[in-house]
């Protein structure tokens, strides 16, 4: 069988290009954007709001303040509509109905960013300067605009973890006279409780990483945000309006708001995939 | 006094439908939000004629080579290595250290934002091996991006195959490859032209990795070293610098028709799978 360790070797090398593309991934990110962390200082880099590329000024804390209010409204949305959606589906859509609102989802999922953005500029943002005041690009705006991207992977991953919950739980809940919302609530929302916490924390990184929807709706000011009705500038969106024209240390600024991007959500990923792998084995039920 | 259990599902019931109603209303607001402002401004003439004054006239044709040309080769290059990392997870190793290695890859790349990779794809691609700014640069940062997708579905379609199929085909005497290419990848196919189309229209929605890496350029690419602009960046570029906005909805009409269309093509591809391995 020598022919067949032969391909076994080669598959293997080519199943290795996703790991070493996220190796280059790391080392480009990092080589390119890590000096200047630490020639600027840490505590200058993180914790200074004063980011003005013209006289040398290299501060992000507005921006990481910006991602985090911005995704943090963008998990309020996600969450109700999204576990909401994921409980209709599993627990009280009849199986045809549900055949057509997966795939519906899944076109949510596949709408470009820039379409978001748009209708986000031509409808929400009119609609949030005339009733609620401020300039419309907003917090606020961003969040709506994101919690409505987000949903599509917090709704398919609950999917996936409340199917995944064994049938006799819910059986079992039932046969005790529960109401099926009684069983959805007491036993399979506790069962399925990893995979849900899973889905919210990838949801999480899909908002802290979104970039073209947040540049067009959420303003963009350097300031520190003081509401929800003012605009802000997210760690994203500063890479993506500055890159086309950066040169030098502006540059390697924005490779470095590109690695402490990078460091986030790398640590949400890893709690995610650490949460979802913990299966806490449950004695006599197979 | 506490409500009924029955009223409180009632209750809650009605609830869970509304959300479900709102979110269903969204996506056939924009839909047809997009397509009601942008099909009036869409003619023969604008798919085939180049863009004038930047956009301000004319129309997307380049923008649709440039989509086709970058979202097309990252799709065929990310294709085979994803379907070949699913072959080697499913059928020639067991779960151990290594495929735990493989998974994390593919688990981290799958959420790691666009623009970082357009981060990368820029000062590894464009400048560190010299691609420029590119369709070549564009079309392997996306493959890198999609990669994840492609091996996830596709190991997914694998191993729907039932088992028996396998055993069959070792019973008249195949050896392994024979196995995995004239069974198991024949009855996966549609699977993993599932998750193959949902790639490609990914590959045409994404903007931000493409900016940093395909550049903007408004010309024809007439080889992989040009520089073009892609019809999503196009249609960023026009609406943001209030360049057109009646190009800027006949751009997007044609983006969310092209979106429909694979992911048509993608319940289809998924509804014969299913109905295959049953």
């Amino acid at each position: 069988m020598k022919q067949d360790k032969v391909i076994s070797a080669i598959l293997l090398i080519v199943a290795l290009s996703a790991i070493s593309g996220l190796a280059l991934i790391t080392v480009f990110i990092f080589k390119e954007g890590l000096p200047v962390i630490l020639r600027i200082g840490g505590q200058q880099f993180f914790l200074s709001s004063k980011w003005e590329p013209s006289t040398g000024h290299f501060g992000i804390f507005s921006m990481i303040v910006g991602s985090m209010v911005v995704t943090v409204g963008a998990m309020v949305i996600g969450i109700i509509f999204g576990l909401g959606l994921a409980i209709v589906l599993t627990q009280f859509s009849p199986p045809g109905l549900a055949a057509v609102i997966k795939p519906t989802i899944e076109l949510l999922a596949g709408i470009p960013s820039v379409v978001y953005g748009f209708m986000g500029v031509v409808t929400l943002v009119p609609l949030i300067r005339e009733h609620l005041g401020g300039p419309g690009l907003s917090v606020l705006a961003a969040s709506v605009v994101l919690g409505i991207m987000v949903l599509p992977t917090i709704t398919s991953i609950s999917v996936d973890a409340l199917q995944a919950v064994p049938r006799l739980y819910f059986e079992g809940s039932i046969a005790l006279g529960a109401t099926r919302w009684q069983t959805t609530y007491m036993v399979m929302l506790k069962a399925a409780k990893s995979g849900i916490v899973a889905a919210v924390i990838l949801g999480m990184g899909r908002a802290i990483g979104e970039t073209m929807a947040v540049i067009m709706v959420a303003g963009n000011s350097l300031k520190l945000p003081h509401s929800i009705l003012d605009p802000v500038r997210t760690l994203t969106s500063n890479i993506a309006l500055e890159m086309g024209y950066a040169s030098g240390d502006h540059r390697q600024a924005l490779f470095a708001t590109g690695v402490t991007l990078f460091v986030i959500i790398m640590v949400l990923n890893s709690i995610a995939l650490a949460v979802s792998r913990f299966r806490p084995q449950r004695g006599g039920v197979r | 006094m506490r409500p009924s259990p029955a009223v409180v599902q009632r209750v809650v019931v009605a609830a869970l439908w509304t959300l479900a109603a709102m979110t269903i209303g969204v996506l056939v607001f924009i839909i047809i939000y997009i397509l009601a402002h942008g099909l009036p401004y869409l003619s023969w003439g604008f798919l085939t004629e180049s863009p004038e004054s930047m956009g301000r006239k004319g129309g997307v044709f380049p923008m649709i080579v440039g989509t086709l040309m970058v979202a097309g080769l990252a799709v065929l290059i990310a294709a085979p290595i994803g379907v070949a990392t699913a072959i080697y997870l499913t059928e020639y190793t067991r779960e151990g250290k290594l495929t735990a290695v493989i998974r994390f890859g593919a688990d981290c790349l799958s959420g790691i934002p666009s623009i970082i990779f357009g981060l990368f794809g820029f000062v590894f691609f464009a400048i560190t091996l010299g691609m420029g700014l590119s369709v070549l640069s564009g079309a392997l940062t996306l493959a890198l991006m999609v990669l994840p997708t492609i091996i996830r579905t596709s190991e997914e379609a694998i191993r729907a195959v039932p088992y028996a199929y396998r055993e069959v085909s070792y019973g008249v005497g195949s050896t392994r490859w024979q196995m995995v290419t004239q069974v198991v990848l024949r009855s996966a196919l549609p699977g993993i032209g599932t998750g193959v189309v949902l790639s490609l229209g990914r590959s045409i929605s994404e903007t931000a990795a493409v900016m940093l890496t395909a550049g903007s350029g408004l010309q024809l690419p007439h080889s992989l070293l040009d520089s073009s602009r892609t019809l999503a960046l196009h249609f960023y570029i026009l609406s943001r610098e209030g360049i057109s906005m009646p190009n800027a909805y006949a751009t997007a009409s044609v983006l969310i028709i092209a979106i429909l269309g694979l992911n048509l093509l993608a319940y289809w591809l998924m509804r014969r799978f299913v109905a295959k391995v049953r």
